[in-house]
Protein backbone atom coordinates (compact mmCIF):
# COMPACT_ATOMS: atom_id res chain seq x y z
CA UNK A 1 0.00 0.00 0.00
CA UNK A 2 2.81 2.33 1.00
CA UNK A 3 4.72 1.46 -2.17
CA UNK A 4 1.66 2.22 -4.28
CA UNK A 5 1.20 5.58 -2.57
CA UNK A 6 4.89 6.39 -3.06
CA UNK A 7 4.60 5.46 -6.75
CA UNK A 8 1.49 7.66 -7.15
CA UNK A 9 3.28 10.60 -5.51
CA UNK A 10 6.31 10.15 -7.76
CA UNK A 11 4.02 10.08 -10.78
CA UNK A 12 2.32 13.30 -9.64
CA UNK A 13 5.69 15.01 -9.27
CA UNK A 14 6.76 13.90 -12.72
CA UNK A 15 7.46 16.56 -15.32
CA UNK A 16 7.07 14.04 -18.14
CA UNK A 17 4.57 11.17 -18.01
CA UNK A 18 4.53 8.60 -20.79
CA UNK A 19 1.71 6.08 -20.76
CA UNK A 20 1.07 3.13 -23.08
CA UNK A 21 3.23 4.61 -25.83
CA UNK A 22 3.17 2.68 -29.09
CA UNK A 23 5.08 3.86 -32.14
CA UNK A 24 6.13 2.07 -35.29
CA UNK A 25 8.23 2.68 -38.36
CA UNK A 26 6.89 0.68 -41.26
CA UNK A 27 6.00 -2.75 -39.93
CA UNK A 28 8.41 -2.59 -36.98
CA UNK A 29 7.16 -1.50 -33.57
CA UNK A 30 9.77 0.74 -31.97
CA UNK A 31 7.74 1.16 -28.76
CA UNK A 32 5.09 -1.28 -27.69
CA UNK A 33 3.43 -0.07 -24.51
CA UNK A 34 6.09 2.16 -22.95
CA UNK A 35 5.44 3.70 -19.49
CA UNK A 36 7.97 6.21 -18.16
CA UNK A 37 7.90 8.93 -15.48
CA UNK A 38 10.56 11.64 -15.57
CA UNK A 39 10.86 13.27 -12.13
CA UNK A 40 11.36 17.03 -11.81
CA UNK A 41 14.77 18.51 -10.95
CA UNK A 42 16.54 15.22 -11.58
CA UNK A 43 18.71 13.69 -14.28
CA UNK A 44 16.94 10.72 -15.81
CA UNK A 45 18.88 8.51 -18.18
CA UNK A 46 17.25 6.44 -20.89
CA UNK A 47 19.61 3.65 -21.86
CA UNK A 48 19.54 0.79 -24.26
CA UNK A 49 21.38 -0.71 -27.20
CA UNK A 50 21.64 1.09 -30.54
CA UNK A 51 18.46 1.04 -32.57
CA UNK A 52 16.08 0.76 -29.63
CA UNK A 53 14.54 4.15 -30.39
CA UNK A 54 16.11 6.33 -27.71
CA UNK A 55 16.37 9.36 -30.01
CA UNK A 56 12.87 8.61 -31.31
CA UNK A 57 11.63 8.82 -27.73
CA UNK A 58 13.08 12.33 -27.36
CA UNK A 59 11.39 13.36 -30.60
CA UNK A 60 8.09 11.99 -29.29
CA UNK A 61 8.50 13.96 -26.06
CA UNK A 62 9.31 17.10 -28.07
CA UNK A 63 6.29 16.61 -30.32
CA UNK A 64 8.38 16.17 -33.48
CA UNK A 65 6.89 12.70 -33.96
CA UNK A 66 3.34 11.55 -33.28
CA UNK A 67 2.74 8.21 -31.53
CA UNK A 68 0.38 5.57 -32.89
CA UNK A 69 -1.12 5.09 -29.43
CA UNK A 70 -0.60 6.33 -25.89
CA UNK A 71 0.08 9.73 -24.39
CA UNK A 72 3.08 11.91 -23.63
CA UNK A 73 2.42 14.60 -21.02
CA UNK A 74 4.92 17.37 -20.33
CA UNK A 75 4.14 19.56 -17.33
CA UNK A 76 0.57 18.31 -17.41
CA UNK A 77 -0.01 19.01 -21.12
CA UNK A 78 -0.65 16.23 -23.58
CA UNK A 79 2.00 17.10 -26.16
CA UNK A 80 0.18 15.55 -29.10
CA UNK A 81 -3.17 17.17 -28.33
CA UNK A 82 -1.74 20.69 -28.44
CA UNK A 83 -2.24 23.12 -31.30
CA UNK A 84 0.88 24.18 -33.21
CA UNK A 85 1.00 27.51 -31.33
CA UNK A 86 0.62 25.76 -27.95
CA UNK A 87 3.27 23.20 -28.88
CA UNK A 88 5.70 25.97 -29.84
CA UNK A 89 4.99 27.74 -26.53
CA UNK A 90 5.78 24.50 -24.70
CA UNK A 91 8.98 24.02 -26.71
CA UNK A 92 10.18 27.43 -25.59
CA UNK A 93 10.35 25.86 -22.12
CA UNK A 94 12.29 22.83 -23.40
CA UNK A 95 15.89 22.67 -24.54
CA UNK A 96 17.40 19.95 -26.64
CA UNK A 97 21.00 19.06 -27.22
CA UNK A 98 21.31 17.15 -30.47
CA UNK A 99 23.95 14.51 -31.06
CA UNK A 100 25.51 16.62 -33.82
CA UNK A 101 25.07 19.90 -31.93
CA UNK A 102 22.79 21.17 -34.74
CA UNK A 103 24.41 24.61 -34.66
CA UNK A 104 23.39 26.94 -37.48
CA UNK A 105 26.49 26.83 -39.66
CA UNK A 106 26.08 30.31 -41.14
CA UNK A 107 26.07 31.98 -37.71
CA UNK A 108 28.96 32.54 -35.30
CA UNK A 109 29.03 30.99 -31.83
CA UNK A 110 27.70 34.25 -30.35
CA UNK A 111 24.87 34.49 -32.88
CA UNK A 112 23.93 30.83 -32.39
CA UNK A 113 23.45 31.37 -28.65
CA UNK A 114 21.68 34.67 -29.27
CA UNK A 115 19.37 33.08 -31.85
CA UNK A 116 16.56 31.91 -29.50
CA UNK A 117 16.73 35.20 -27.59
CA UNK A 118 16.36 37.21 -30.79
CA UNK A 119 13.52 34.98 -32.00
CA UNK A 120 11.44 34.87 -28.83
CA UNK A 121 12.22 37.96 -26.77
CA UNK A 122 12.26 41.70 -27.27
CA UNK A 123 15.39 42.24 -25.20
CA UNK A 124 17.72 45.07 -26.06
CA UNK A 125 20.95 44.28 -27.89
CA UNK A 126 23.03 45.07 -24.81
CA UNK A 127 20.92 42.71 -22.67
CA UNK A 128 21.21 39.96 -25.29
CA UNK A 129 24.98 40.44 -25.33
CA UNK A 130 25.20 40.11 -21.54
CA UNK A 131 23.01 37.02 -21.48
CA UNK A 132 24.91 35.32 -24.29
CA UNK A 133 28.26 36.01 -22.63
CA UNK A 134 26.93 34.60 -19.34
CA UNK A 135 25.65 31.45 -21.03
CA UNK A 136 28.94 31.00 -22.87
CA UNK A 137 30.83 31.60 -19.62
CA UNK A 138 28.78 28.81 -18.03
CA UNK A 139 30.05 26.34 -20.64
CA UNK A 140 33.57 27.78 -20.63
CA UNK A 141 33.51 29.15 -24.18
CA UNK A 142 33.13 32.92 -23.72
CA UNK A 143 36.48 33.32 -25.49
CA UNK A 144 35.23 31.39 -28.53
CA UNK A 145 32.27 33.68 -29.21
CA UNK A 146 33.58 34.93 -32.55
CA UNK A 147 34.39 31.49 -33.97
CA UNK A 148 32.24 29.84 -36.61
CA UNK A 149 30.81 26.33 -35.98
CA UNK A 150 33.24 24.86 -38.57
CA UNK A 151 36.14 26.05 -36.39
CA UNK A 152 34.92 24.16 -33.30
CA UNK A 153 35.85 20.66 -32.15
CA UNK A 154 33.01 18.19 -31.55
CA UNK A 155 33.11 18.75 -27.80
CA UNK A 156 33.15 22.54 -28.17
CA UNK A 157 30.21 22.39 -30.60
CA UNK A 158 28.18 20.47 -28.05
CA UNK A 159 29.03 22.95 -25.32
CA UNK A 160 27.92 25.83 -27.56
CA UNK A 161 24.74 23.89 -28.33
CA UNK A 162 24.26 23.46 -24.57
CA UNK A 163 24.66 27.20 -24.05
CA UNK A 164 22.04 27.77 -26.76
CA UNK A 165 19.72 25.17 -25.20
CA UNK A 166 19.76 27.02 -21.86
CA UNK A 167 19.50 30.50 -23.41
CA UNK A 168 15.78 30.82 -22.64
CA UNK A 169 16.16 29.24 -19.16
CA UNK A 170 14.05 26.17 -19.96
CA UNK A 171 12.38 23.91 -17.39
CA UNK A 172 13.91 20.78 -18.97
CA UNK A 173 16.71 19.76 -21.30
CA UNK A 174 16.87 16.63 -23.43
CA UNK A 175 20.33 15.33 -24.26
CA UNK A 176 20.70 13.06 -27.27
CA UNK A 177 23.84 10.92 -26.89
CA UNK A 178 25.87 13.78 -25.38
CA UNK A 179 29.05 11.72 -24.94
CA UNK A 180 29.27 9.94 -28.29
CA UNK A 181 32.59 10.43 -30.07
CA UNK A 182 34.12 12.58 -27.33
CA UNK A 183 37.68 12.35 -26.05
CA UNK A 184 38.09 11.71 -22.29
CA UNK A 185 38.61 15.40 -21.45
CA UNK A 186 35.57 16.60 -23.42
CA UNK A 187 33.54 13.78 -21.90
CA UNK A 188 34.58 14.78 -18.39
CA UNK A 189 33.70 18.41 -19.13
CA UNK A 190 30.28 17.47 -20.46
CA UNK A 191 29.55 15.16 -17.50
CA UNK A 192 30.41 17.96 -15.10
CA UNK A 193 28.45 20.58 -17.06
CA UNK A 194 25.29 18.52 -17.25
CA UNK A 195 25.32 17.84 -13.51
CA UNK A 196 26.15 21.43 -12.56
CA UNK A 197 23.58 22.99 -14.87
CA UNK A 198 20.91 20.62 -13.64
CA UNK A 199 21.59 21.41 -9.99
CA UNK A 200 22.23 25.15 -10.35
CA UNK A 201 19.22 25.94 -12.54
CA UNK A 202 16.88 23.26 -11.06
CA UNK A 203 16.42 21.74 -14.48
CA UNK A 204 14.86 18.44 -15.35
CA UNK A 205 17.26 16.54 -17.56
CA UNK A 206 16.50 13.60 -19.81
CA UNK A 207 19.61 11.97 -21.16
CA UNK A 208 19.63 9.35 -23.85
CA UNK A 209 22.88 7.45 -23.98
CA UNK A 210 24.62 4.11 -24.25
CA UNK A 211 27.79 5.32 -22.58
CA UNK A 212 27.23 3.35 -19.40
CA UNK A 213 29.98 4.60 -17.09
CA UNK A 214 29.45 8.32 -17.72
CA UNK A 215 25.69 8.05 -17.61
CA UNK A 216 25.54 6.09 -14.37
CA UNK A 217 27.99 8.58 -12.85
CA UNK A 218 25.54 11.49 -13.05
CA UNK A 219 22.05 10.00 -13.47
CA UNK A 220 19.60 10.04 -10.55
CA UNK A 221 17.32 7.53 -12.21
CA UNK A 222 17.82 5.13 -15.11
CA UNK A 223 15.41 3.46 -17.49
CA UNK A 224 16.76 0.64 -19.62
CA UNK A 225 14.68 -0.03 -22.71
CA UNK A 226 14.81 -2.90 -25.14
CA UNK A 227 12.38 -4.31 -27.70
CA UNK A 228 10.07 -1.35 -27.24
CA UNK A 229 9.57 -1.72 -23.49
CA UNK A 230 11.18 -0.72 -20.23
CA UNK A 231 13.13 -3.77 -19.07
CA UNK A 232 14.66 -2.22 -15.95
CA UNK A 233 14.44 1.00 -13.99
CA UNK A 234 15.79 2.40 -10.77
CA UNK A 235 18.73 4.28 -9.35
CA UNK A 236 22.20 3.49 -10.75
CA UNK A 237 22.97 1.62 -7.51
CA UNK A 238 19.84 -0.52 -7.86
CA UNK A 239 20.74 -1.37 -11.42
CA UNK A 240 24.29 -2.29 -10.43
CA UNK A 241 23.17 -4.55 -7.57
CA UNK A 242 20.34 -6.51 -9.11
CA UNK A 243 18.79 -6.56 -12.51
CA UNK A 244 18.25 -9.21 -15.11
CA UNK A 245 20.95 -11.08 -17.03
CA UNK A 246 20.23 -8.82 -20.00
CA UNK A 247 20.74 -5.63 -17.94
CA UNK A 248 23.95 -7.00 -16.38
CA UNK A 249 25.27 -7.83 -19.86
CA UNK A 250 24.43 -4.32 -21.07
CA UNK A 251 25.78 -2.47 -18.02
CA UNK A 252 29.00 -4.49 -17.88
CA UNK A 253 29.48 -4.57 -21.65
CA UNK A 254 29.80 -8.38 -21.81
CA UNK A 255 30.27 -9.70 -25.35
CA UNK A 256 28.05 -12.74 -24.86
CA UNK A 257 24.90 -13.42 -22.88
CA UNK A 258 21.18 -13.01 -23.51
CA UNK A 259 22.21 -10.87 -26.49
CA UNK A 260 24.34 -13.48 -28.32
CA UNK A 261 27.71 -12.74 -29.88
CA UNK A 262 26.79 -14.72 -33.01
CA UNK A 263 24.11 -13.64 -35.42
CA UNK A 264 21.67 -16.59 -35.85
CA UNK A 265 23.16 -19.07 -38.36
CA UNK A 266 23.34 -22.83 -39.00
CA UNK A 267 26.16 -24.76 -37.30
CA UNK A 268 29.64 -23.85 -38.54
CA UNK A 269 30.37 -27.52 -39.49
CA UNK A 270 27.25 -27.59 -41.69
CA UNK A 271 28.27 -24.38 -43.47
CA UNK A 272 31.85 -25.63 -44.01
CA UNK A 273 30.73 -29.03 -45.31
CA UNK A 274 28.26 -27.38 -47.66
CA UNK A 275 31.11 -25.31 -49.10
CA UNK A 276 33.28 -28.39 -49.54
CA UNK A 277 30.58 -30.14 -51.60
CA UNK A 278 30.36 -27.28 -54.11
CA UNK B 1 4.87 -8.83 -66.30
CA UNK B 2 2.86 -8.45 -63.09
CA UNK B 3 6.00 -7.26 -61.35
CA UNK B 4 6.39 -4.57 -64.00
CA UNK B 5 2.84 -3.31 -63.38
CA UNK B 6 3.39 -3.49 -59.62
CA UNK B 7 6.60 -1.45 -59.95
CA UNK B 8 4.90 1.08 -62.22
CA UNK B 9 2.00 1.36 -59.77
CA UNK B 10 4.35 1.84 -56.80
CA UNK B 11 6.30 4.49 -58.74
CA UNK B 12 3.05 6.25 -59.69
CA UNK B 13 1.79 6.24 -56.10
CA UNK B 14 5.12 7.51 -54.79
CA UNK B 15 5.17 10.29 -57.40
CA UNK B 16 1.61 11.34 -56.56
CA UNK B 17 2.41 11.33 -52.85
CA UNK B 18 5.43 13.55 -53.42
CA UNK B 19 3.35 15.88 -55.58
CA UNK B 20 0.79 16.09 -52.77
CA UNK B 21 3.50 16.87 -50.21
CA UNK B 22 4.91 19.56 -52.52
CA UNK B 23 1.49 21.22 -52.78
CA UNK B 24 0.94 21.02 -49.02
CA UNK B 25 4.24 22.83 -48.52
CA UNK B 26 2.87 25.83 -50.44
CA UNK B 27 0.54 26.78 -47.56
CA UNK B 28 3.26 27.28 -44.92
CA UNK B 29 5.42 28.98 -47.55
CA UNK B 30 2.69 31.52 -48.24
CA UNK B 31 2.01 31.94 -44.51
CA UNK B 32 5.72 32.64 -44.10
CA UNK B 33 5.13 35.89 -46.00
CA UNK B 34 3.78 37.37 -42.73
CA UNK B 35 7.12 36.68 -41.02
CA UNK B 36 8.93 38.28 -43.96
CA UNK B 37 6.77 41.40 -43.77
CA UNK B 38 7.59 41.67 -40.06
CA UNK B 39 11.31 41.07 -40.65
CA UNK B 40 12.25 42.07 -44.22
CA UNK B 41 15.91 41.42 -43.38
CA UNK B 42 15.22 37.67 -43.84
CA UNK B 43 14.25 38.32 -47.47
CA UNK B 44 17.06 40.78 -48.14
CA UNK B 45 19.72 38.25 -47.04
CA UNK B 46 18.29 35.63 -49.36
CA UNK B 47 17.88 38.08 -52.25
CA UNK B 48 21.62 38.53 -52.05
CA UNK B 49 22.56 34.84 -52.07
CA UNK B 50 19.83 33.72 -54.48
CA UNK B 51 19.63 36.75 -56.77
CA UNK B 52 22.70 38.98 -56.60
CA UNK B 53 25.18 36.10 -56.73
CA UNK B 54 23.44 34.80 -59.87
CA UNK B 55 23.76 38.09 -61.77
CA UNK B 56 27.20 37.35 -63.21
CA UNK B 57 26.28 34.09 -64.93
CA UNK B 58 23.02 35.63 -66.19
CA UNK B 59 24.78 38.73 -67.53
CA UNK B 60 27.51 36.80 -69.33
CA UNK B 61 25.02 34.29 -70.76
CA UNK B 62 22.68 37.09 -71.89
CA UNK B 63 25.48 38.94 -73.64
CA UNK B 64 26.65 35.85 -75.55
CA UNK B 65 23.12 34.76 -76.49
CA UNK B 66 22.43 38.25 -77.82
CA UNK B 67 25.66 38.21 -79.84
CA UNK B 68 24.76 34.84 -81.37
CA UNK B 69 21.25 36.10 -82.17
CA UNK B 70 22.75 39.16 -83.85
CA UNK B 71 25.05 37.04 -85.96
CA UNK B 72 22.51 34.40 -86.95
CA UNK B 73 19.74 36.97 -87.43
CA UNK B 74 21.93 39.06 -89.71
CA UNK B 75 22.84 36.00 -91.84
CA UNK B 76 19.17 35.10 -92.36
CA UNK B 77 17.74 38.62 -92.71
CA UNK B 78 20.45 39.84 -95.08
CA UNK B 79 19.36 37.21 -97.65
CA UNK B 80 16.06 39.06 -97.96
CA UNK B 81 17.48 42.53 -97.50
CA UNK B 82 15.83 42.82 -94.11
CA UNK B 83 18.85 43.67 -91.92
CA UNK B 84 16.98 46.66 -90.56
CA UNK B 85 14.64 44.28 -88.74
CA UNK B 86 17.57 42.81 -86.79
CA UNK B 87 16.88 44.94 -83.69
CA UNK B 88 13.25 43.84 -83.56
CA UNK B 89 14.16 40.19 -84.12
CA UNK B 90 16.81 40.14 -81.37
CA UNK B 91 14.60 41.97 -78.86
CA UNK B 92 11.46 39.94 -79.58
CA UNK B 93 13.36 36.63 -79.29
CA UNK B 94 14.86 37.69 -75.98
CA UNK B 95 11.87 39.34 -74.33
CA UNK B 96 9.30 36.76 -75.39
CA UNK B 97 11.26 33.51 -75.14
CA UNK B 98 14.95 33.30 -74.52
CA UNK B 99 15.13 35.76 -71.64
CA UNK B 100 12.61 34.07 -69.34
CA UNK B 101 13.43 30.49 -70.41
CA UNK B 102 17.23 30.63 -70.34
CA UNK B 103 17.23 32.69 -67.14
CA UNK B 104 15.03 30.07 -65.45
CA UNK B 105 17.25 27.22 -66.68
CA UNK B 106 20.42 28.97 -65.49
CA UNK B 107 18.72 29.92 -62.21
CA UNK B 108 17.74 26.27 -61.62
CA UNK B 109 21.31 25.14 -62.27
CA UNK B 110 23.02 27.79 -60.19
CA UNK B 111 20.68 28.99 -57.42
CA UNK B 112 18.08 26.16 -57.38
CA UNK B 113 20.64 23.42 -56.88
CA UNK B 114 22.38 25.52 -54.20
CA UNK B 115 19.07 26.04 -52.38
CA UNK B 116 18.30 22.31 -52.42
CA UNK B 117 21.78 21.38 -51.21
CA UNK B 118 21.70 24.00 -48.45
CA UNK B 119 18.28 23.00 -47.13
CA UNK B 120 19.08 19.29 -47.52
CA UNK B 121 22.30 19.66 -45.56
CA UNK B 122 20.50 21.65 -42.87
CA UNK B 123 18.12 18.71 -42.60
CA UNK B 124 20.92 16.12 -42.58
CA UNK B 125 22.82 17.99 -39.85
CA UNK B 126 19.64 18.34 -37.71
CA UNK B 127 19.63 22.15 -38.03
CA UNK B 128 15.98 22.11 -39.10
CA UNK B 129 15.06 19.81 -36.19
CA UNK B 130 17.05 22.12 -33.95
CA UNK B 131 14.98 25.09 -35.11
CA UNK B 132 11.75 23.18 -34.45
CA UNK B 133 12.89 22.38 -30.92
CA UNK B 134 13.76 26.06 -30.41
CA UNK B 135 10.09 26.78 -31.25
CA UNK B 136 11.05 28.30 -34.59
CA UNK B 137 9.12 27.07 -37.61
CA UNK B 138 11.73 26.14 -40.26
CA UNK B 139 9.12 26.43 -43.02
CA UNK B 140 8.61 30.09 -42.13
CA UNK B 141 12.16 30.93 -41.05
CA UNK B 142 14.24 29.00 -43.61
CA UNK B 143 12.08 27.99 -46.56
CA UNK B 144 9.74 30.97 -47.06
CA UNK B 145 12.46 33.68 -47.37
CA UNK B 146 14.31 31.54 -49.94
CA UNK B 147 11.09 30.88 -51.86
CA UNK B 148 10.11 34.55 -52.08
CA UNK B 149 13.68 35.57 -52.88
CA UNK B 150 13.58 33.24 -55.90
CA UNK B 151 10.16 34.51 -56.90
CA UNK B 152 11.40 38.11 -56.88
CA UNK B 153 14.84 37.40 -58.36
CA UNK B 154 13.95 35.48 -61.52
CA UNK B 155 11.93 38.27 -63.26
CA UNK B 156 14.68 40.77 -62.41
CA UNK B 157 17.38 38.40 -63.66
CA UNK B 158 15.35 37.80 -66.84
CA UNK B 159 15.23 41.57 -67.39
CA UNK B 160 19.02 41.78 -66.99
CA UNK B 161 19.42 38.83 -69.37
CA UNK B 162 17.23 40.48 -72.03
CA UNK B 163 18.89 43.90 -71.69
CA UNK B 164 22.40 42.49 -72.03
CA UNK B 165 21.19 40.24 -74.85
CA UNK B 166 19.96 43.28 -76.78
CA UNK B 167 23.30 44.95 -76.08
CA UNK B 168 25.13 41.87 -77.41
CA UNK B 169 22.95 41.84 -80.54
CA UNK B 170 23.66 45.53 -81.11
CA UNK B 171 27.42 45.05 -80.59
CA UNK B 172 27.52 42.36 -83.31
CA UNK B 173 24.84 43.79 -85.66
CA UNK B 174 25.53 47.49 -85.30
CA UNK B 175 29.19 47.33 -84.38
CA UNK B 176 30.73 44.47 -86.36
CA UNK B 177 28.34 43.80 -89.25
CA UNK B 178 27.46 47.40 -90.10
CA UNK B 179 23.68 47.35 -89.66
CA UNK B 180 22.32 50.90 -89.57
CA UNK B 181 22.14 51.88 -85.89
CA UNK B 182 19.04 54.04 -86.21
CA UNK B 183 17.22 51.25 -88.07
CA UNK B 184 18.31 48.75 -85.40
CA UNK B 185 16.86 50.78 -82.50
CA UNK B 186 13.83 52.14 -84.40
CA UNK B 187 12.85 48.66 -85.55
CA UNK B 188 13.00 47.47 -81.97
CA UNK B 189 11.03 50.44 -80.63
CA UNK B 190 8.27 50.12 -83.22
CA UNK B 191 8.09 46.33 -83.29
CA UNK B 192 8.03 45.53 -79.58
CA UNK B 193 4.58 45.81 -78.04
CA UNK B 194 4.57 46.53 -74.31
CA UNK B 195 1.63 44.27 -73.50
CA UNK B 196 2.16 41.43 -75.96
CA UNK B 197 5.91 41.15 -75.55
CA UNK B 198 7.13 42.74 -72.33
CA UNK B 199 4.21 41.95 -70.01
CA UNK B 200 3.89 38.41 -71.32
CA UNK B 201 7.63 37.92 -70.88
CA UNK B 202 7.40 39.15 -67.30
CA UNK B 203 4.45 36.82 -66.61
CA UNK B 204 6.49 33.91 -67.94
CA UNK B 205 9.49 34.72 -65.77
CA UNK B 206 7.29 35.08 -62.65
CA UNK B 207 5.76 31.65 -63.33
CA UNK B 208 9.18 30.11 -63.97
CA UNK B 209 10.60 31.73 -60.83
CA UNK B 210 7.72 30.35 -58.77
CA UNK B 211 8.10 26.82 -60.16
CA UNK B 212 11.91 26.64 -60.02
CA UNK B 213 12.16 27.93 -56.45
CA UNK B 214 9.22 25.82 -55.25
CA UNK B 215 10.86 22.68 -56.70
CA UNK B 216 14.26 23.59 -55.21
CA UNK B 217 12.89 24.31 -51.74
CA UNK B 218 10.67 21.24 -51.71
CA UNK B 219 13.41 18.87 -52.90
CA UNK B 220 15.75 20.10 -50.16
CA UNK B 221 13.09 19.85 -47.46
CA UNK B 222 11.83 16.44 -48.60
CA UNK B 223 15.17 14.75 -49.27
CA UNK B 224 16.58 11.81 -47.36
CA UNK B 225 18.89 13.28 -44.69
CA UNK B 226 21.99 11.53 -46.02
CA UNK B 227 24.76 12.63 -48.38
CA UNK B 228 23.31 10.41 -51.12
CA UNK B 229 19.81 11.77 -50.45
CA UNK B 230 21.01 15.38 -50.77
CA UNK B 231 22.93 14.56 -53.94
CA UNK B 232 19.87 12.95 -55.55
CA UNK B 233 17.62 15.81 -54.49
CA UNK B 234 20.00 18.33 -56.06
CA UNK B 235 19.96 16.42 -59.34
CA UNK B 236 16.15 16.17 -59.21
CA UNK B 237 15.91 19.93 -58.72
CA UNK B 238 17.81 20.67 -61.93
CA UNK B 239 16.05 17.97 -63.98
CA UNK B 240 12.51 18.69 -62.74
CA UNK B 241 12.95 22.48 -62.97
CA UNK B 242 14.32 22.31 -66.51
CA UNK B 243 11.52 20.04 -67.73
CA UNK B 244 8.87 22.11 -65.93
CA UNK B 245 10.19 25.35 -67.46
CA UNK B 246 10.28 23.95 -71.00
CA UNK B 247 6.84 22.35 -70.66
CA UNK B 248 5.26 25.42 -69.10
CA UNK B 249 6.89 27.64 -71.73
CA UNK B 250 4.97 25.79 -74.43
CA UNK B 251 1.69 26.06 -72.50
CA UNK B 252 2.17 29.77 -71.75
CA UNK B 253 3.27 30.56 -75.30
CA UNK B 254 0.20 28.77 -76.67
CA UNK B 255 -2.04 30.76 -74.30
CA UNK B 256 -0.36 34.11 -74.98
CA UNK B 257 0.48 33.98 -78.66
CA UNK B 258 -1.38 30.94 -79.97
Amino acid sequence: METMQQSATESDRSLVRIRGLRFRRGERWIFDGLDIDIPRDRITAIMGPSGTGKTTLLKLIGGQLVPDEGTVEVDGQNVHALSTAELYRLRMRMGMLFQSGALLTDLSVFENVAFPLREHTRLTESMIRKLVLLKLEAVGLRGARDLMPSQLSGGMARRVALARAIALDPMMIMYDEPFTGQDPISMGVLVQLIRQLNDAAHLTSIMVSHDVAETLQIADRVYVISDGRVVESGTPEQLGEGGSDWTRQFINGLPDGPVPFHYPAPALSEDLLEGAQC
Amino acid sequence: MLNLFASLGAWGMESLTRLGRAHLLLFPLLRGLLDILRRPRLLVDQLYSVGVLTILIIAVAGLFVGMVLGLQGYNVLSRFGGETALGFMVAASLVRELGPVLTALLFAGRAGSALTAEIGLMKATEQLSGLEMMAVNPEHRVLAPRFFAGLVSVPLLAAIFSCLGVLGGWMVGGGLLGVDQAAFWNGMQEGIDFHDDVVNGVIKSVVFGFVCTWIAVFQGYDCLPTSEGVSRATTRTVVHSSLAVLGLDFVLTALMFG
